[in-house]
């Protein structure tokens, strides 16, 4: 910046490694947790240094059947039921919102005014507030403990197609009228130019639907009962019932570090697309 | 709003509407009309008579003084959360900005938060703090504090607002740095020419010109305390000590899952919808107004 | 006393080996109350130089005075100067008043002596009008006016102005120009000012430091600069239509560039015989371009002619002359003025 103070430079990197250090504290925590026996870790204090029984806790977390008070589900399982309902609404989101924004954007079409406030309402009410009702629904479809039930509800809301409407709007308009005068159809000018333009808008909505996706909890509680329909952020909660002695304290820590993994990965390999989409999608 | 060139189809723009028009319609529009209605019923257990009772669910809300108490948890929960939440990563963001060397680390390691779910955020500090194993709990104890967030309520309340602090400390830390970059250069130059040291500099002139970032992300917070931190209390304190950790949506919820007051619950779901469109009413009125350079 | 001293300074970006020098040595002593021009085309490090004089970049080496004083480790709001940005930077959330009155409210000046200075600065600068108003709600030339006042109030050793005029339209710019001239009589503050506009330098500096790849090329008035330029690179900067720069010219010696003005030739009847390729009609003047015709290369000489005198036909063989006390001879391989 303008001051070449040696001092604040070196305040601004304390700050920083101490804000490091305490977001990533319970990270770290749980890693070493992951590394020992329940046996260690229920002796209080647990040791801080990580130990040798990482390969076996985590095998026992993904394969299940551990002797935790809580549910034993095999995390693996659930590991691959979360990556499916994250991808099937992240896909099915982008997808509906790319049409609907394409609609809502290049044509005109009677009562369109109508559906675009529609679906702005829907911007403002998360899955939270209308859980009740939104189950019976699932409930009297025969939806509950499917991935289709776990998914569709949550494609319901319009965050993607505000932005896709947002980008859309700044492409120029010759592009358009170039492209009318080649003779392309409406759909091949959506193929052929408006998506590959758009693609660092998918990219970041992808990234964020992803983690939404991934880390739904209340929708996915209510909406399955069987183990084996559990997405991996509910069965790790489900694990951890009773006194805290009874459950098996290190499988648990495994499986909050596998469940943070998929996601933590996307961000990090998305970092760029991730920081821009957020900042663009919100103003 | 529109586009100068329009496509021209009389069946195309349906089609393409159609698949987001029917999902919102089946999942979103059809059950927030049911519980509008389902606020004015009463409806035994078993679902065998429902009776019209007008808004007799939402007085005998208002009049319950378990609700009211959770309004007042919500709100105390919801302040804290934004303002610790903003005051933390506000303050990492400024150095962050004032960094060359590193800054791509730091600034991965504190995005990666906003990856964890709540639930799984709940249960790393339900570990951290059990009281008879987890490792701070056990820190505290040795400096004399007796830490117990299952019997106290202080610490209850305490438990939820550090998580939910520490997965929103991401989001508004990018905001705020996107914000601060977005300051043009030449703005701070010329104070630091006026004689402005850099504490001068910020309050003057940098966090005024936040102040659109700071109120959008206020908003956003208080939207984020009042939903998305159902995971962490199901995962830590279950509403509990008691009911000090009964956040809105948790006592909905609880209401309408585990009490099986149908009714009740529709009503305190129709509630809480009128508190998030007036939040985010607000928010696209007054966050419209930009700073112009 | 606000005189400015630059000792042999350097700038370099980044250390050791992928160290990159981008001013080589700059010496210039500049007396209080001069109007000094730094110009030169873009990438030269004039706008370099000048943040270093403001404390905006870190000095490699050699030495910056300003008063007298070494400010090389001085931040810059211990300098005491004042300066005036390309896209003003006015701090969009106050008034113009409030934007004047800043660095004042911070020297702790009090609240009467504040408003009497802003009164006077909106005064002379005629934005008295609006003193309330925020920047956003006034015109490119408005606010640079604000950015000058706010200078001007805080009564600085010395002025720094970072290409002030390349956001204002051609009209505006001439306008401006005439003012900053104006309150540079008037108040009399030592000025460093940066353009790439060579007439802005001739019109505005007392001196004149030309500058081209990290090198000062000269120091000097616009007249000097004009009749002994140092180079051939302030030979060409400075004039327009640049300076002929031959090195086929009938009597040339080996190994050396002989330069005149187009202005400064003559059509005779002998002399350095040129083949007319074009003739631009310009108004009250024109320009001939001619090839020679006494070896074959691609020298281009251009000629600056009046009105008054007869159209040279395409084609034809002419005449010049050039006017014996304004021939410059360079050295072909340094550049530099023999």
């Amino acid at each position: 910046m303008v001051e070449r103070n040696s001092f604040l430079t070196f305040l601004a990197h304390a700050i920083m490694i101490l804000g490091v250090a305490v977001v990533a504290f319970p990270l770290y925590l749980a890693f070493v947790a992951s590394t020992h026996t329940a046996q260690e870790i229920v002796q209080a204090p647990m040791p801080l240094l990580p130990g040798g029984h990482m390969w076996e806790t985590y095998s026992k977390a993904l394969i299940g059947g551990g002797a935790g008070a809580g549910s034993t589900a095999p995390v693996a399982h659930m590991m691959w039921v979360s990556l499916v309902t994250a991808l099937v609404i992240t896909f099915g989101k982008i997808t509906i919102s790319l049409m609907s924004a394409f609609a809502i954007v290049y044509f005109r079409f009677p009562f369109k005014g109508f559906f675009f406030w529609a679906i702005f309402i829907t911007l403002m009410l998360p899955v939270e507030v209308r859980i009740g009702p939104t189950y019976k629904v699932v409930a009297d479809l025969g939806m509950l403990n499917t991935y289709a039930g776990l998914t569709i509800p949550l494609i319901a809301s319009a965050t993607a197609t505000f932005l896709f409407r947002q980008f859309f709007m700044s492409v120029p308009d010759e592009l358009t009228e170039a492209a009318r005068m080649d003779g392309a159809s409406p759909m091949r000018f959506f193929i052929d130019i408006l998506l590959p333009l758009s693609k660092t808008s998918i990219a970041a909505l992808f990234v964020i639907q992803f983690i939404y996706g991934w880390n739904q909890y209340l929708w996915p509680l209510l909406a399955t009962t069987s183990e084996d329909m559990y997405p991996v952020v509910v069965g790790i909660k489900m694990m951890v019932a009773g006194g805290d002695s009874q459950n098996e304290w290190n499988v648990v820590m495994a499986t909050a570090l596998l469940a943070m993994l998929p996601p933590a990965a996307v961000v990090i390999l998305m970092q760029k697309w991730f920081v821009k989409g957020l900042v663009d999608t919100e103003k | 709003m529109e586009k100068r060139v329009q496509f021209r189809s009389t069946w195309l723009p349906w089609l393409l509407i159609a698949p987001q028009v029917i999902v919102i319609g089946v999942f979103f529009f059809w059950p927030a009309a049911q519980a509008v209605l389902q606020s004015f019923q009463v409806q035994d257990a078993f679902g065998m008579s429902t009776e019209w009772v007008g808004v007799q669910n939402f007085q005998e809300l208002f009049q319950n003084d378990s609700y009211l108490a959770s309004f007042k948890t919500t709100a105390q929960f919801s302040i804290l959360v934004a303002v610790l939440g903003i005051g933390l990563s506000l303050i990492l963001a400024i150095f962050a900005d004032r960094i060359l060397k590193g800054a791509v680390v730091y600034k991965t390691l504190l995005i990666v938060p906003y990856a964890v779910a709540p639930a799984v955020a709940g249960v790393l500090w339900i570990f951290m703090f059990s009281p008879s194993l987890g490792v701070v709990a056990y820190a505290l104890g040795h400096l004399g504090f007796e830490w117990n967030h299952l019997l106290n309520e202080g610490h209850g309340m305490t438990l939820i607002v550090m998580a939910a602090v520490w997965k929103q400390i991401s989001y508004n830390f990018l905001f705020f740095l996107a914000g601060l970059q977005s300051i043009p250069k030449s703005l701070i130059e010329a104070a630091a020419i006026d004689g402005a040291k850099a504490w001068r500099r910020f309050w003057t002139i940098q966090f005024p010109l936040l102040s659109p970032t700071t109120f959008f992300l206020l908003v956003i917070n208080m939207v984020y305390a009042f939903f998305d931190t159902f995971a962490i209390v199901d995962a830590t304190t279950h509403g509990g000590p008691g009911q000090a950790t009964s956040i809105l949506v948790y006592k909905a919820y609880y209401d309408g899952f585990k009490a099986m007051d149908l009714g009740g619950s529709a009503a305190q779901s129709v509630v809480l919808m009128t508190i998030v469109i007036a939040l985010t009413v607000i928010q696209f009125r007054f966050v419209e107004k930009k700073v112009n350079y | 006393m606000a005189s400015i001293s630059l000792k042999n300074v350097i700038k370099r970006y980044g250390t050791g080996k992928t160290a990159n020098q981008v001013i080589h040595g700059v010496n210039a002593e500049i007396a209080d109350g001069e109007f000094i021009v730094i110009v030169g085309p873009s990438g030269c490090g004039k706008s370099t130089l000048l943040r270093m004089v403001a404390g905006l970049e870190e000095v490699s080496g050699g030495q910056i005075s300003i008063g007298g004083r070494v400010v090389n480790d001085l931040e810059p709001s211990d300098r005491d100067i004042a300066m005036v940005f390309q896209n003003y930077a006015l701090y969009p959330h106050m008034s113009v008043f409030d934007n004047m009155a800043y660095g004042l409210k911070i020297a702790k000046v009090p609240l009467d002596e504040i408003k009497a200075r802003v009164d006077k600065a909106a005064k002379i600068l005629e934005i008295g009008p609006f003193l309330e108003r925020k920047p956003r709600e006034l015109s490119g030339g408005q606010r640079q006016r604000v950015a000058m006042g706010r200078a001007i109030v805080r009564q600085p050793q010395v002025f720094l102005f970072d290409e002030p005029l390349s956001n204002l339209d051609a009209k505006l710019r001439a306008q401006t120009r005439l003012e900053i001239q104006k309150l540079h009589r008037e108040l009399g503050i030592t000025s460093l000012f940066v353009t790439h506009d060579q007439v802005e330098a001739m019109t505005l500096a007392q001196r004149m430091i030309v500058m081209n790849g990290g090198v000062m090329e000269q120091f000097g008035t616009p007249e000097e600069v004009y009749t002994r330029p140092a180079t051939t690179f302030v030979a060409s900067f400075i004039g327009s239509p640049p300076m002929n720069l031959l090195k086929n010219a009938p009597d040339a010696q080996a190994g050396t560039i002989t330069g005149v003005r187009p202005e400064h030739l003559d059509i005779t009847a002998t002399g350095w015989a040129l083949q007319v390729e074009a003739v631009e009609m310009l108004g009250a003047e024109r320009l001939v371009y001619g090839r020679w015709t006494h070896s074959s290369t691609d020298e281009l000489v251009i000629i600056r002619t009046e009105e008054s005198h007869a159209v040279p036909v395409l084609g034809t063989t002419i005449h010049v002359t050039p006017r014996p006390d304004r021939i410059h001879h360079f050295d072909a391989a340094t550049g530099k003025r023999k």
